[in-house]
């Protein structure tokens, strides 16, 4: 009985048998408290393994069927079950690499502002309006980007949007969609420079931007490199701000604003009318998107790891 | 000669005047981009909210949102509630028990990938870990789509709110013969409180709209769907979704999808603002 020998050596052996009782059930408590709230916690691990696995195991028969062709065949046939996943994967990662190039600059742009010039009275409202914003659901930035910019697109580029519709106009979407959310990980990372850095780079006589260049970009990089890269996450897996507006062109399309399709676009569209062969290729390319968005984020928390702006 | 006038001063205030300029622009960009979504949503959405859109079910004719919104409603509560069981223990366990260990480590790891893993990625999973195996879409294949969405992020609150409770508070308890999970019930919990609230509110605010995880596990109705999770559940952001695809070619579902989007948002926007003002409460 090591609980009540412990009781005994701490000075409490007078205490009754009763109260000696209850102190005994407390600690038994203890343990399982403690090991409830492990399990839960383990089972977070599990998860991300029955995810892994389960895509594995229903994906397995496309992997058998076409193997690394899978990988390099450049259509999306269904009716003559010929299934390649270039053409998704080129389009994940061409709107993807839009969105952060349109994205970061002006996301950055926003976040200097709110950091160094902007005056006080609007500080408070504009952050708190762009972290409003990020909670806005995707699938609305799909239906503006259907209903408003593909048809303002068509009309004032022609020939170069013929369609309105393609991978550029889901690149412009999702970097709409993103840049709320690089921005309030960004301010939130300058905000950790300590005032004192940025008073005496004044001090000195630096020009604001001369401050910002010198000083403060190159203390916090890490953080603002690993804030892009979580952002580019969620580009590549954003299914329904896509959708909308990429096309749906199962072919591939090696033009910048042609239309195509992503990885998370072709599953939405064509998973509930699948079954076979079809269905379990569906399956791999998601378990391709996957390997790829976990590949990514851990890259930014590798980044991250540093810094305060622990962001969802 | 005044240093003012020499020229690579002013060169020095010329590029800072340019930059500055620029980032004042990129703040203007983007919040027209913005402010124009929120113009369109409330410019479309506003006429085609009535009263009966929210008692009415979906038809292909007339019709409105009641029962999608109801669906919505049921499926997001009971995730939450499932999600906050799991992820204050997890969360609790992270702050309170873990330390240094390796274990805690690769948990936060897997958690932090949990919180921006592709919404679809977890539909497909629990498409096939429940909806294969029991035959048919179901309330319940969307709810727990949902937990696994919002866990992590109660998770992540949990652990962040726990840390922020002094540890004197725990010395404190232990001294007057407290025993460890009476002072997390006790103690910690009830400094906490407040923080985890708002992170509860934010991870209800963030499923409530998601639109992917539900594609292939709820699924859609056009019927009433009180409480029946066994099978399929009508929901917003479905409705809204093949309201806008499949169902593009009648006008009068296009309008309702666009008040279904501008109430969904108008949700979303509300309980973030409410979120916000619990964890303001607590400072």
């Amino acid at each position: 009985m090591a609980t009540s020998n412990a009781i005994q050596a701490s000075g409490l052996g007078h205490l009754s048998d009763a109260a000696r009782k209850r102190l005994r059930r407390k600690a038994r408590i203890d343990v399982w408290f403690e090991r409830t709230l492990f399990a839960f916690a383990f089972a977070v691990l599990l998860l991300l393994g029955a995810i892994i696995a389960s895509l594995m195991l229903s994906s397995w028969p496309a992997i058998q069927r076409y193997g690394l062709d899978f990988l390099t065949e450049n259509r999306w046939a269904a009716n003559v079950e010929v299934f390649g996943a270039l053409p998704a994967i080129y389009g994940t990662l061409l709107t993807s690499f839009i969105a952060i190039v349109i994205a970061v600059p002006v996301s950055f742009g926003i976040a200097i502002f709110l950091t160094e010039r902007c005056p006080g009275f609007l500080r408070q409202p504009l952050s708190t309006l762009i972290e409003l914003l990020a909670g806005i659901p995707s699938i609305i930035y799909g239906m503006w980007g259907m209903e408003v910019l593909a048809p303002l697109l068509r009309t004032w580029f022609p020939t170069v949007f013929p369609a309105g519709t393609g991978l550029t106009t889901a690149g412009i979407i999702l970097a709409v969609m993103i840049i709320p959310f690089i921005t309030a990980v960004s301010r939130d990372v300058i905000n950790t420079v300590p005032a004192v850095m940025r008073e005496s780079a004044y001090g000195l006589g630096c020009t604001t931007w001369e401050v910002t260049r010198r000083v403060i970009l190159p203390s916090v990089k890490g953080g603002l490199v690993g804030g892009v890269v979580l952002g580019l996450g969620r580009a590549l897996g954003e299914t329904m701000a896509v959708t909308f507006v990429i096309g749906n062109n199962l072919f591939l399309n090696t033009t910048l604003t042609g239309q195509g399709t992503s990885i998370a676009a072709l599953i939405a569209n064509q998973f509930s009318e699948s079954d076979g062969t079809q269905r379990s290729a569906l399956l791999a390319l998601g378990l391709i998107l996957f390997l790829i968005t976990f590949a990514v984020l851990a890259f930014a928390r590798y980044l991250l790891r540093n810094s305060t702006g622990r962001h969802a | 000669m005044n240093i003012s006038q020499t020229p690579l001063y002013r060169r020095r205030k010329r590029l800072n005047q340019l930059v500055m300029l620029l980032c004042q622009l990129a703040t203007v960009i983007g919040f027209v981009f913005l402010f124009a979504i929120l113009f369109t949503l409330v410019t479309k959405g506003i006429g085609a909210i009535s009263p009966s859109t929210f008692v009415e079910r979906t038809r292909m004719t007339g019709g409105g949102l009641g029962n999608a919104i109801w669906g919505t409603f049921i499926m997001t509560c009971a995730a939450t509630l499932i999600g906050t069981v799991i992820g204050v223990a997890a969360g609790t366990w992270l702050a309170e028990y873990s330390g240094k260990g390796l274990m805690a480590k690769v948990i936060r790891f897997i958690n932090d990938i949990l919180l921006s893993a592709p919404s679809i990625i977890i539909g497909l999973f629990i498409y096939a870990v429940v909806v294969v195996p029991m035959g048919n879409f179901s309330g319940w294949a969307g709810v727990l789509a949902l937990t696994v969405i919002i866990v992590p992020v109660v998770i992540r609150s949990t652990e962040d709110m726990l840390r922020l409770i002094p540890n004197s508070l725990r010395e404190a308890a232990a001294a007057l013969g407290a025993h460890r999970w009476w002072i997390i019930v006790r103690v910690c919990y009830s400094g906490a409180r407040a923080g985890i609230l708002t992170g509860i509110l934010l991870g209800f605010a963030r499923i409530s709209g998601e639109t992917a995880p539900l594609l292939f596990t709820s699924l859609n109705s056009n019927q009433w769907n009180l409480f029946d999770l066994g099978s399929e559940m009508a929901n917003l952001p479905m409705t809204i979704y093949q309201n806008m695809t499949i169902n593009a070619f009648i006008p009068d579902l296009v309008a309702l999808a666009w008040g279904g989007a501008l109430i969904l948002t108008a949700a979303i926007l509300i309980l973030n603002i409410a979120a916000r003002y619990f964890s303001r409460q607590r400072s």
